[in-house]
C-alpha cells in the first residue's frame, strides 16, 4: 500500500502489476542460464584450486596432464600477460594464482578437454611443490603488527605509518565536536562487534562458454550482472581489442553483487584461444564458497551518547573490514553510512581495510553498510533500552530529514526516513502484544543508490509495437519495470513492448547492474529515448499533414494537431504512423545514452517480532515487516520482492550464515548443507509496506530499492534476539550454539 | 571560489584543513584545481572519487556546473551491488 498522499503524476501503467515477461520461460525450463549454452565442438574445462590458505607456488608441472589423452589446453598465470594497472592486476591475480596462493581455492591451473571427467583427471597429474606460509583469517588478528603479510606495499598514502602492512586504507568522516557531545550526554554506551564473512548465496553458479577463433575474434556467454563490464576487464586480460570480444548475458539465477566480476571468463577464453575450440566452465558450488567473493568479516567498535530524553549528542564508531586477500574500499561506505539515519551536530567514523587469507570480496547488497549499520543501531537500541525510551520514538527525535548534515558529508534533499518511521508507528505491527519469551526489533537502515552510464535504444515496429534495447541484465525485474515505462510514456498498452538484454556489440557501453541504478537510470533513459522516437513520429505526422512539426503534439499515444492553424486532422496513433513510416522517412526510433549520476538515497526500517527456544537456542522469526521508500514503485510486485528478498538474505546473516575457517585456514562449510541459508519454512511471510516520496531527479521519481532492503536486517534481528532473552548480543550471525553460550554466560 | 569538504583521512594533505576553496566553474575544473594545490590529494583523485553537489552524489560528470554557493563535498568514489 502507498502511504504517501503528496501530488503525484497519475500513471495508467506505472503503478500497474503486469506478467512478468520472462515468467514463462523461467517455468517452463526454457530460459537459457550460464551452463545452459553449448557450442559444436565444445570442451569442458576444470580448475585446479590451491589446498593451502598462503603459500609460495614453487613449481608447477603441467606436462602429464598436457599429455593425457583428450586434454586440449593446460592454462596457469604464465599465460596471461603481467598487467600494469594495479586492479587489473588484481583480477588475473584473484582468477590465477602467479607466484602466491593467497586463500584456500585460489585457482593455479586450468584443464580443458574432451569430457568433464578427463579434466579431472587431468588436474590430478599437475604437480605444484608449495612452501607453505603462515596465514592469517582474521580481522583482528591480521592488524597486529606480527601478524601474516598477505600481501607487501599494498597500503595507501592514507595508512598511519606504523600499522599492520595488511591495512590497506584507513577513512574518516564526521564533523563536529565529539568531547562536547559525549560531555552532554547523560548515558554513553561503548560497545564492541563483528559480523562473519557472508556470502550472496545466490542459486546459479558461476558458468560460461568461450569461443575464441585463430583470427582473434571472440564470443563469451556468461552469467554476469555486467556484460560490458566483463568485454573491459576479459579484452584487457586477454590483450583484445574489446570491438573483437563480444559477451552475452545469460538470464542469471541471482547475483546480489557477487557477479560484479569475473572469476572463470578470463580463463575459459584462455583455454579456447589455447586450443582453438570453444570451452565450457562451469563452477561447482564448492568453488562458488572458496573462490567467488563473499562479503566482507567485520569488527567495530561503537560509543554514542544520549540524553535522558533521547536526543543522540554524539556517535563514534571504529570500523575493520577485511576484503580478504586484496585491497577493497568497503569499508569506506560502512564508514560512510554508519550514521546516516541520523541528524548529528558531533559524529565520527573511522575505518580501515586488512588483507586476510580468504576470497577477494565481492559486492553484496549495499556493500559495507549493513555490518555498520548494525553495530550503530544495536548501541541505539540498547541506549533506548537503558532509558526506558521507545526505539521508535527516539529514531524520530534523531532522524535525519530534508536539510541535515548527513554524517558523511553532504546535505541531504528529499528524503523519506521520517514518512517511513511515521508509517511504523502507524502500523498494527508496531503495537501488536508479545507474549513472554518473545522480542521485537527494529532498526533503520540506509543506501547511496547509484545511476551511472546508461545507453538505450528504442525501436517502433511497423505493426505498431515497440521494442527495447538495453544493456543491464535483468536481476529483478527491470524487464518489465522498462516495458511499463516506455509504454507510459508512449501511450500505448504494456503488451505492446518487448524489452530485450543487448550483447556488448549490439548497444553502447552500459554500466553493470549495481547500486540499486537500473530502473532509475536505464529508466530515465528509456523514458528519453521514448520522448525522441516520439518527436520523430510527430514530425512525421506533420509532413502527412503538411503543417509545422511544432503545430503537433503528442497525447495518448497518438500524434494530434494543435492550436489555432494547425487544422483538424484526426489524431495519428503510433500503430497507423509506424504502419507508414517506410513511405514518410524510414524506420523510426529512439534513443538515449548519458551518465546518470545524481540518483536520490533510500531509507528502509525494518520491524520483526522473534521467539528463542532456551533449550536449542534457535530462533524462530515470528512476524517481519519491512518499510521502504520506492519514489515510485514501477512494478509493486518487483518492489516487494526485493523488500523481502533483502529481509530473508539479512535474517540468515544475522542467523546463521558465516564462512568457518578451521586452524589450518581452510574454509570449513563450502556447501549449502553446512552454511544454512534460510528455507520458506524458516520464514513467516515478510509484510511489505510501500511509500512513494517521489525522487526529485527522476521523471517520475524512481529510487533504487535493490541494497537498502539488506541494511535493517542485522540490527532488528539482534535487536529483538536481545530484548527476547534478556541480554545483549553484539555478535553475528546469532546461531544457536552461540546463544545458548550467551545463555550460559549469562 | 568553490568551498569543498575534504574528508577526514585526507585532511593530511590539505594541511589539516576540512574544507578548502578552489577556483572552479565545473566538476573537472575542480578536480585539477585540487591536484594542483594540494598535490597529496592527486593519487586518490586518480583512483577516484565521488562528488555530493547541493546533496546528490556524482561519481563521473567532468562538465557539471557548480554555482559560487553550491554545498560540494569530496566523497570515495562509490560502488554497489
Amino acid at each position: 500500500m502507498a502511504l504517501d498522499s503528496s501530488a503525484k503524476r497519475v500513471f495508467k501503467v506505472v503503478g500497474t502489476r503486469p506478467p512478468r515477461p520472462d515468467g514463462v520461460d523461467k517455468v517452463t525450463g526454457r530460459a537459457l542460464y550460464g551452463a545452459d549454452v553449448s557450442a559444436p565442438g565444445m570442451l569442458t574445462a576444470h580448475i585446479l584450486r590451491s589446498p593451502h590458505a598462503h603459500a609460495e607456488i614453487v613449481s608447477i608441472d603441467t606436462s602429464a596432464a598436457e599429455a593425457l589423452e583428450g586434454v586440449k589446453a593446460v592454462v596457469t598465470a604464465a599465460d596471461f600477460a603481467v598487467q600494469d594497472d594495479q586492479s587489473l592486476r588484481d583480477i588475473q591475480e584473484n582468477c590465477m594464482a602467479r607466484t602466491k596462493v593467497l586463500y584456500d581455492g585460489h585457482a593455479i591451473a586450468a584443464v580443458a578437454a574432451t569430457s568433464a571427467s578427463i579434466a579431472r583427471a587431468a588436474l590430478k597429474l599437475i604437480k605444484v611443490a608449495y612452501k607453505q606460509l603462515p596465514h592469517v583469517t582474521d580481522v583482528d588478528a591480521a592488524m597486529r603488527p606480527d601478524a601474516p603479510v598477505v600481501q607487501s606495499g599494498r597500503s595507501l598514502e592514507t595508512v598511519p605509518a606504523g600499522m599492520s602492512e595488511n591495512v590497506t586504507s584507513h577513512c574518516e568522516f564526521g564533523h563536529g565536536d565529539l568531547d562536547a557531545g559525549f560531555a552532554a550526554a547523560d548515558l554513553i554506551v561503548e560497545r564492541s562487534f563483528t559480523t562473519a564473512a557472508t556470502h550472496q548465496g545466490y542459486i546459479e553458479p558461476h558458468a560460461c562458454l568461450a569461443s575464441m577463433t585463430p583470427d582473434g575474434k571472440a564470443d563469451l556467454w556468461c552469467c554476469t550482472q555486467g556484460q560490458y563490464n566483463v568485454r573491459t576487464i576479459c579484452a584487457a586480460l586477454m590483450g583484445m581489442e574489446a570491438s573483437q570480444l563480444r559477451v552475452t548475458a545469460s538470464e542469471i539465477g541471482g547475483g546480489f553483487g557477487g557477479k560484479t566480476t569475473v572469476f572463470i571468463e578470463p580463463v575459459a577464453l584462455a583455454l579456447s584461444r589455447k586450443s582453438g575450440r570453444p570451452v565450457k566452465m562451469v563452477m561447482t558450488r564448492d568453488e562458488v564458497f572458496k573462490a567467488t567473493g563473499p562479503t566482507v568479516s567485520s569488527s567495530t567498535d561503537v560509543k554514542i551518547g544520549m540524553t535522558r530524553d533521547g536526543r543522540i549528542t554524539a556517535g563514534e564508531a571504529h570500523l575493520r573490514y577485511s576484503g580478504g586477500a586484496f585491497p577493497c574500499g568497503t569499508v569506506d561506505m560502512g564508514a560512510q553510512a554508519a550514521f546516516a539515519a541520523y541528524d548529528m551536530t558531533a559524529v565520527r567514523t573511522l575505518g580501515w581495510n586488512a588483507l586476510t587469507n580468504r576470497p577477494k570480496e565481492a559486492a553484496y547488497r549495499a556493500p559495507g553498510a549493513p555490518q555498520a549499520i548494525y553495530a550503530v543501531e544495536s548501541v541505539v537500541d540498547e541506549l533506548c533500552q537503558k532509558l526506558d525510551l521507545d526505539p521508535l520514538a527516539v529514531r524520530l527525535k534523531n532522524a535525519a530529514r530534508k536539510g541535515t548534515r548527513s554524517s558523511y558529508g553532504p546535505t541531504f534533499d528529499d528524503i523519506g526516513l521520517v514518512a517511513t518511521l511515521d508509517a511504523v508507528k502507524a502500523h498494527p505491527h508496531y503495537t501488536a502484544p508479545l507474549a513472554p519469551g518473545q522480542g521485537r526489533g527494529l532498526s533503520a537502515g540506509f543506501w547511496f543508490n547509484f545511476g551511472g552510464n546508461t545507453c538505450v535504444s528504442l525501436n517502433v515496429n511497423t505493426d505498431g509495437t515497440v521494442g527495447v534495447t538495453e544493456g543491464n541484465p535483468d536481476i529483478g525485474g527491470s524487464r518489465a519495470a522498462i516495458s511499463q515505462m516506455a509504454a507510459e510514456e508512449l501511450g500505448i498498452p504494456y503488451d505492446k513492448i518487448r524489452t530485450i538484454i543487448a550483447d556488448t556489440s549490439s548497444l553502447g557501453h552500459n554500466d553493470v547492474t549495481d547500486g540499486s541504478r537500473v530502473t532509475f537510470a536505464v529508466g530515465l533513459a528509456t523514458i528519453k529515448a521514448a520522448q525522441d522516437a516520439i518527436a520523430k513520429m510527430c514530425s512525421r505526422a506533420a509532413k502527412i499533414w503538411d503543417i509545422d512539426e511544432e503545430a503537433v503534439v503528442w497525447e495518448d499515444g497518438a500524434a494530434r494537431p494543435s492550436g489555432p492553424n494547425a487544422g483538424k486532422f484526426p489524431p495519428m496513433s503510433l500503430a497507423e504512423i509506424a504502419a507508414v513510416s517506410f513511405n514518410t522517412g524510414g524506420p523510426i526510433a529512439g534513443h538515449y545514452e548519458y551518465n546518470a549520476d545524481g540518483a536520490g538515497v533510500s531509507f528502509g526500517v525494518h520491524l520483526v517480532d522473534v521467539e528463542v527456544d532456551r533449550e536449542t537456542g534457535a530462533t524462530k522469526v515470528l512476524r517481519y515487516t519491512v518499510f521502504q521508500d520506492a519514489g515510485c514503485a514501477v512494478h509493486p510486485s518487483y518492489v516487494e520482492g526485493q523488500m523481502q528478498g533483502g529481509a530473508v538474505q539479512g535474517i540468515g546473516w544475522a542467523l546463521n550464515e558465516e564462512y568457518i575457517y578451521g586452524e589450518d585456514g581452510r574454509l570449513q562449510n563450502a556447501g549449502f548443507l553446512d552454511y544454512r541459508v534460510p528455507v520458506a519454512s524458516d520464514l513467516p511471510s515478510i509484510e511489505t509496506v510501500i511509500l512513494e516520496i517521489p525522487n526529485p531527479g527522476h521523471p517520475y521519481g524512481v529510487r533504487g530499492v535493490g541494497e537498502t532492503p539488506i541494511v535493517p536486517p542485522l540490527a532488528a534481528l539482534s535487536n529483538a534476539v536481545s530484548r527476547a532473552i534478556g541480554l545483549r548480543l553484539n555478535r553475528l550471525p546469532m546461531s544457536p550454539p552461540r546463544i545458548l553460550q550467551a545463555l550460559s554466560e549469562g | 571560489m568553490v568551498a569543498v569538504v575534504i574528508w577526514g583521512s585526507l585532511r593530511q594533505f590539505t594541511d589539516g584543513q576540512a574544507k578548502v576553496e578552489v577556483e572552479a566553474s565545473t566538476f573537472k575544473e575542480l578536480l585539477d584545481r585540487l591536484s594542483t594545490d594540494y598535490p597529496g590529494l592527486k593519487p586518490q583523485i586518480e583512483r577516484g572519487v565521488s562528488l555530493a553537489l547541493d546533496g546528490r552524489i556524482y561519481r563521473e560528470a567532468w562538465f557539471t556546473p557548480i554555482g559560487p554557493d553550491s554545498e560540494v563535498v569530496l566523497m570515495p568514489y562509490m560502488a554497489g551491488g
